[in-house]
Formats: C-alpha cells, structure tokens, sequence
C-alpha cells in the first residue's frame, strides 16, 4: 500500500499514457468499422471473405504485430502509433463482424417503412439502420473496449508507456505492489469502460433498457451459437 | 523494405535453426506450451464446464468469470507469476493455465446450452442413464463450441508464450527479446513473423479441426435447412 501512495504521480502517468493509447484506437476501429460491416451486410459475398479475412488478422499475436508493424509503415519501434494501428486493426477484426450482424438483424419492415417514408438512403442508415443495429454493435464494442485496454499493456515490452510499464518495472525490480498496481488498475480500467458503454447505451439507444425482467433483449438471430462469442472471435488477446 | 529482407535471411539461415536454442527447437518448446498449457486447463476446465451445462447450476458465475478474464492483461498475470514463483517454467505455464481456462471453460459449458433441450428429453424418455446422455448426445454435440473455445485459448496461449521468454522460460520470445537487447532488429523481426506463422498455422488447424467435429447427423441435417 505504501508503494501505492508514494507513487500515486507515476500511476497517473501511466494511466494517462493508457488511456490516450486505446481509447484512439477503439474510436478509430468504431468508424472504420461501420462502414465495413456495412459493406459486408449489404454485399454477401464479400462478407466471407472480410470475416475469414478478420478471423486471422484476429489470430495474429500482438507482440510480434508491434514489431512487424513499423515496418510496414515506416515508424520506430518503441513508437506509440504502432501499437494504436495495432489495437485499432484487431478491434476492427471484431466489430466488422458486430456492425454486419447488426445490420443484418434489423427488420425489413423497419427498412420498408422508412423507404416508403421517402427517407434518402444516408438518412435511411443513419436514422433507420444504425440505430436498430446499435444493441449487437455496442455489444460488440464492449467486448473490444475491455480487451483493447487490457492488450494495450503488452507495448511495455517494448518500452511502450502503458499501465503495462507497471508490470516491467515491477518485475525487473522485483516490486510485488507495482505489479499488483498495474493489474488492478487495468481491470478497473476495463471494468470501468464497461460499465460507461452500458450507460451511454441506455442514453443512445433508449428503447433497449430492460423492462421489469433485467434481461436485455436479444437482437441475435440465432441464440443457440456463441452466446458468449465464442463461435464469433476469441474473447481474449494476447 | 530491407529490415524484411534481412529478416528472412535470418529466417532462411540454416545454421539458425538447429541446435537446443536453434528455431526448431524453440518453436519445439513454444508449441509445447500451448499444447501443455491446453491440456491442463481442459483438465481443469472442461469438466466444470460439463458440470455446469449439465446440471446448469453456476451459470452466472461461469459467464462472470469469462467476462472478467477478458480485462486480465496477460503480461501482468505473468510478471505476477514471476515474481511469486521465480524464474523458470512454472511461473509462465501458471499465468498460461489461468489464462485459458475462462475460454475452454465457456466452450464447454456453451457446448451444452446449444444442444436443444427437446433432444436430451427425447434421450431421457428412451432410457438413457445421465451418464449416457452426458457421453452419448451431449458431448459429441457440444463438442464444436468446445472445440472452439479450445482454439480461443490456444490462439491466446501461443501469443502469449511469447512472453514466457520474458520471465525466464524458453520458446520463440527468447529471440524477440534477445533482439531487442541487441538491437538485431533482423532477428526480432524474424522471430515475429514465426510466431505469426505459427499462430495462423493454429488457427487453420482448428478451424479444420471444429468442421470435422461437427456430427455427421448434424451436418446433414444443415444442408436440409440450407436447401
């Protein structure tokens, strides 16, 4: 506890330097995805192979992907975007498949009415669409947003600043609390980011809060498969 | 560009990959623990995981635990280890175990709940014992989901043996991180795209592996649906 308090400015530091690494990377992924997922709800035969195609990228381990990327790319190793283009391309690899998903649970009827309402095809998605696609999106990006934060430490490695730093550090002096710290603070972290979701949820998409059972409803269209996204993706990253 | 070029020169030089720390043998230990590390969580896991989509008793608490798990960054469960259990093998495989198990756990248990009900009746008003009906419809009809949360715990695992290198312990990290101390980016960036390799290598295999798990009564029975 004493390390704790003595050391409450680092912990600052890091959490900060936590922060402004994932939550860039999950707002980037967030806007690059709707317009993928979109892509491949509306065009069935790409949506195979942008799945299949996102299933792998998903399988690609994270730390080498930080050492690979600045290659491609052009940047340093100990480079912070490379680890943000990282985050950014695994999340993106999990939300095409929500926002698709999404997309394809909306009710014609919903889709009909506004194309007899005259809406414009832009309005019609984001007015129509999006919003009815919103619960099987967001609970996508909730898986997303709590892996990102807890992946985002692996850059530590690397010497990438993170709470992840915390365990490095920690380890190589051989500080148990700073460990302990760091694990704490990135699952509050990602507890915490959860929990934010689920409000802004309920502030965005008004008609999905639970009445009187506490169950939300289910906007999959086959319950039976991967309820905890297993068939979907790996829940967790490395 | 170059870096790449002289990465796969690394790749492509014989003499790197023989000898006890050559590729081969790193990439000998970096599968043996994922393969280790698999069959102790499913040890572990998979009967709990039967138990609960059985009996559906302690549902909630297996979908809060793999919840959890999901915020539990791998590199600090390690170092945890590490500190606690000393340098060596032990205190990685630890972390690796604690890691897979939320997957294969949900699997299994989800294997279960997929199964419709109407079946497991059907084989109960035919006679079947509890035992029967757990071996004879429940496992091989759960077994694709659990095949694939075997494959999510594998595919995090040998990311993640990555990192064993970090506190001691062998695999293909040992390069990644002896690159990084030497700055032989070639061999970083080498050792990476080995990994990679052998991640979506992993990947295909269990992808095959959860088609040809499926029953052949099932499958027919889809391409009923389908056409």
């Amino acid at each position: 506890m004493n390390w704790v308090i003595e050391n409450i400015p680092l912990i600052a530091d890091r959490t900060w330097a936590h922060l402004a690494t994932s939550i860039p990377a999950i707002i980037l992924a967030l806007l690059i995805s709707i317009p993928l997922g979109w892509v491949a709800h509306r065009f069935r035969p790409v949506k195979g192979t942008l799945l299949g195609a996102a299933g792998l990228m998903y399988a690609i381990p994270s730390l080498p992907l930080f050492i690979v990327l600045p290659i491609l790319i052009g940047t340093g190793v100990r480079d912070v975007v490379n680890v943000v283009i990282a985050l950014t391309l695994y999340e993106i690899a999990l939300l095409v498949r929500s926002v698709a998903d999404g997309l394809d649970s909306v009710p014609a009827d919903a889709r009909n009415a506004a194309l007899a309402l005259g809406y414009p095809p832009l309005r019609r998605f984001f007015a129509v669409d999006l919003p009815l696609a919103g619960p099987v999106i967001l609970a996508g990006l909730r898986v997303v947003a709590v892996s990102t934060l807890s992946l985002c430490t692996v850059g530590a490695v690397l010497g990438i600043p993170s709470l992840g730093l915390l365990f490095t550090d920690g380890f190589q002096r051989g500080i148990l609390a700073q460990v302990v710290t760091g694990i704490v603070m990135t699952v509050v972290l990602a507890l915490l980011a959860d929990r934010l979701l689920v409000l802004a949820g309920r502030l965005v998409l008004p008609w999905t809060r639970p009445i009187g059972t506490g169950e939300r409803p289910r906007a999959r269209r086959r319950p039976s498969s991967g309820r905890l996204g297993i068939s979907q993706a790996p829940e967790v990253r490395a | 560009m170059n870096q790449l070029l002289e990465a796969f020169a690394w790749i492509s030089e014989p003499s790197n990959w023989t000898g006890p720390s050559g590729i081969l043998a790193r990439s000998g230990e970096h599968l043996g623990y994922t393969l280790l590390t698999l069959l102790i969580a499913a040890a572990i896991a998979v009967p709990i995981g039967w138990w609960v989509g059985h009996t559906g008793r302690g549902r909630g608490l297996t979908v809060a635990l793999s919840g959890a798990a999901r915020a539990l960054p791998t590199l600090g469960l390690v170092t945890l280890m590490g500190l606690l259990l000393g340098i060596g093998l032990i205190a990685p495989l630890t972390a690796f175990v604690v890691l897979a198990i939320p997957s294969v756990l949900a699997g299994a248990y989800a294997g279960f709940e997929a199964i419709d009900r109407g079946v497991v009746n059907a084989a109960r008003a035919q006679g079947f014992t509890e035992s029967q009906i757990l071996w004879r419809i429940e496992a091989p009809l759960g077994l694709p989901l659990l095949i694939g949360g075997l494959r999510s715990a594998a595919l995090q695992v040998v990311a993640t043996a990555t990192l064993a290198a970090y506190v001691g312990a062998g695999g293909l990290g040992r390069y990644l991180f002896l690159g990084l101390k030497t700055q032989d980016y070639a061999m970083m960036l080498g050792s990476s795209l080995i990994v990679v390799a052998l991640a979506i290598l992993l990947e295909l295999a269990f992808s095959a592996a959860a088609w040809l798990s499926v029953p052949t009564g099932v499958k027919v029975a889809r391409r009923g649906a389908a056409a």
